[in-house]
């Protein structure tokens, strides 16, 4: 489906993560950051969101685990960055698939 | 004469040997080295609480399975020396190899959380992803009470992802069938965003969990297991009660990949998702459970990519291009309880729908759909297991490249 994000149209699945990433850009970010209650984004927001996309570009599966253990951020400030269900809100704003299991 | 390595002889390097035994030219020589006597199906240790299966219907000596003509090792591996070619077993003998393939599974890792593996271990804190987890579970289910039951899954990736789901359906029939459900509070908490991730299969078996009164906890990341509180704290502080937690811990590949510097931050060797060969090595292959490759860590993903990789392997040795044939192709039984149960067929990129399967607009078994004839099918599995699959004799109808035919896709 088709939604509008920062006055663009974008390709979204119904949850409303991307299906494009080429789409993806810092306005788009900012505009589901805000819809998903984590307001402006930091530096701090910003290092996640880079760190997220780059696993995502090598095709690595995304987990808590890697992401504190990637010198980024650790587990403790990715949850205050990122409140209620952090991986699931930070992929969103990245343009990247959240992560799931089998059905 | 030239040799061919196999680590493992689990579900995969046991199909592996089977196919190659057959096809590898005479100068090769097999060699499978394991450390463990026991082959477990695995897939049994979901029924073995509930009493549905006996200890005798889940293991077999590994070596019966394993075909005559191989070599076949019955030790400790230390650790693959990739560049040296050599595999180091613990006694110190040394196995040089011109072609390695990894089949080393996953294991869980309880040890990875604060307090998992502390004194509630296997007394109300129990794994079913072991022989004696599982065993020690249906011991204690056999006398228990009732009280707050929890499911839980620790991290991703794990084997047998709906293993979870299934072990909270089975044991709401199995309280109702003790007629002590109402004593039983069933909760199931998970890392990821809820019990369903995929879309249709989202729509179509929300149902199951009102149905069976199942609670749910998502985006449930577990820092402690809190033993003297029976809590599990999350690093956000939330805290879920149990008095009987059913954890699956972390999942981490065999820890001879983390001595020979073979794996990731899980010990999974990271892998060409259609090849199956290793990123950083020529002559080393890797396949089922031990792969960091994106599909689901499952008996018939291990299956489908043997035939890739046999194909492959035969390629390699030839010095003829590799074929990108593994898709990503799963195909698994779901237990839903009251004796029924569903099927689903995906791959890395088609999300699990509806349909019939094998044969389009027949079935006999249903895709994504609760159905008696799909228990059968489970039930059926493990004479399947033991019988054909293991020994790699072709099963009809089924090939390892997932088919679109009797699916209904979406098309928006």
């Amino acid at each position: 489906m088709e939604k509008v994000i920062a006055g663009k149209t974008i390709n979204v699945n119904e949850e409303g993560y991307l299906l494009d990433f080429d789409q993806w850009d810092k306005s788009i970010a900012e505009q589901i950051a805000i819809e998903e209650g984590i307001g402006e984004l930091t530096d701090r927001h910003w290092a996640v969101v880079t760190w997220l996309q780059e696993q995502e570009k090598n095709k690595v599966a995304l987990t808590i685990r890697k992401l504190g253990k990637s010198g980024v951020t650790d587990i403790k400030e990715f949850y205050a960055l990122f409140p209620g269900g952090p991986l699931k809100k930070a992929t969103k704003i990245a343009g990247i698939k959240k992560p799931v299991g089998c059905i | 004469m030239k040799n061919l390595v196999i680590l493992g002889a689990g579900s995969a390097g046991t199909m592996m040997s089977n196919h190659l035994i057959k096809k590898l030219p005479k100068n090769w020589k097999i060699t499978v080295v394991d450390k463990d006597k026991v082959h477990y199906y695995q897939p049994g240790f979901l029924f073995l609480p509930f009493d549905i299966y006996t200890e005798d219907q889940v293991k077999k000596p590994k070596k019966k399975f394993v075909p005559k003509g191989i070599n076949y090792i019955e030790e400790s591996i230390d650790r693959v020396s990739a560049e040296e070619n050599l595999v180091y077993l613990e006694s110190g003998q040394k196995l040089s190899f011109d072609v390695l393939i990894v089949a080393t599974g996953s294991q869980i890792a309880p040890g990875e959380i604060d307090g998992m593996q502390g004194s509630g271990w296997h007394k109300d804190v129990f794994d079913f992803y072991t022989f004696e987890g599982s065993k020690n579970l249906r011991d204690y289910l056999r006398t228990w009470q009732g009280g707050k039951m929890v499911v839980h899954i620790t991290e991703m990736p794990i084997k047998c992802p709906v293993a979870p789901l299934e072990f909270a359906f089975l044991a709401d029939s199995y309280f109702k069938k003790k007629g002590m459900r109402e004593k039983v509070e069933i909760t199931y908490v998970t890392p990821l965003s809820g019990a369903f991730t995929k879309p249709t299969a989202t729509k179509k078996l929300n149902y199951l969990l009102d149905e069976k009164n199942i609670n749910i906890v998502s985006d449930f990341n577990v820092m402690q297991v809190d033993n003297e509180n029976k809590k599990l704290v999350s690093y956000d502080d939330m805290k879920v009660p149990y008095d009987l937690l059913v954890t699956v811990p972390t999942n981490m590949g065999d820890t001879c990949i983390e001595r020979s510097g073979l794996g990731d931050d899980l010990n999974f060797v990271p892998t060409n998702h259609h090849t199956l060969q290793s990123l950083e090595h020529n002559n080393i292959f890797v396949i089922g459970d031990a792969t960091n490759v994106p599909a689901s860590k499952a008996g018939s993903v291990a299956h489908f990519q043997a035939e890739v990789l046999t194909e492959n392997i035969l390629n390699f040795i030839q010095d003829k291009p590799l074929v990108p044939g593994f898709d990503g192709h799963a195909n698994c039984f779901i237990e839903t309880g009251n004796n029924k149960g569903m099927l689903i067929d995906f791959n890395y990129t088609q999300e699990p729908v509806d349909g019939t399967f094998p044969i389009p607009g027949i079935g006999p078994l249903k895709l994504l759909k609760e159905s008696w004839f799909n228990h059968l099918g489970k039930m059926a599995f493990r004479w399947i297991y033991w019988n054909m699959l293991l020994k790699s004799i072709p099963i009809p109808f089924v090939k390892p490249k997932m088919s679109l035919k009797g699916k209904n896709i979406k098309t928006n």
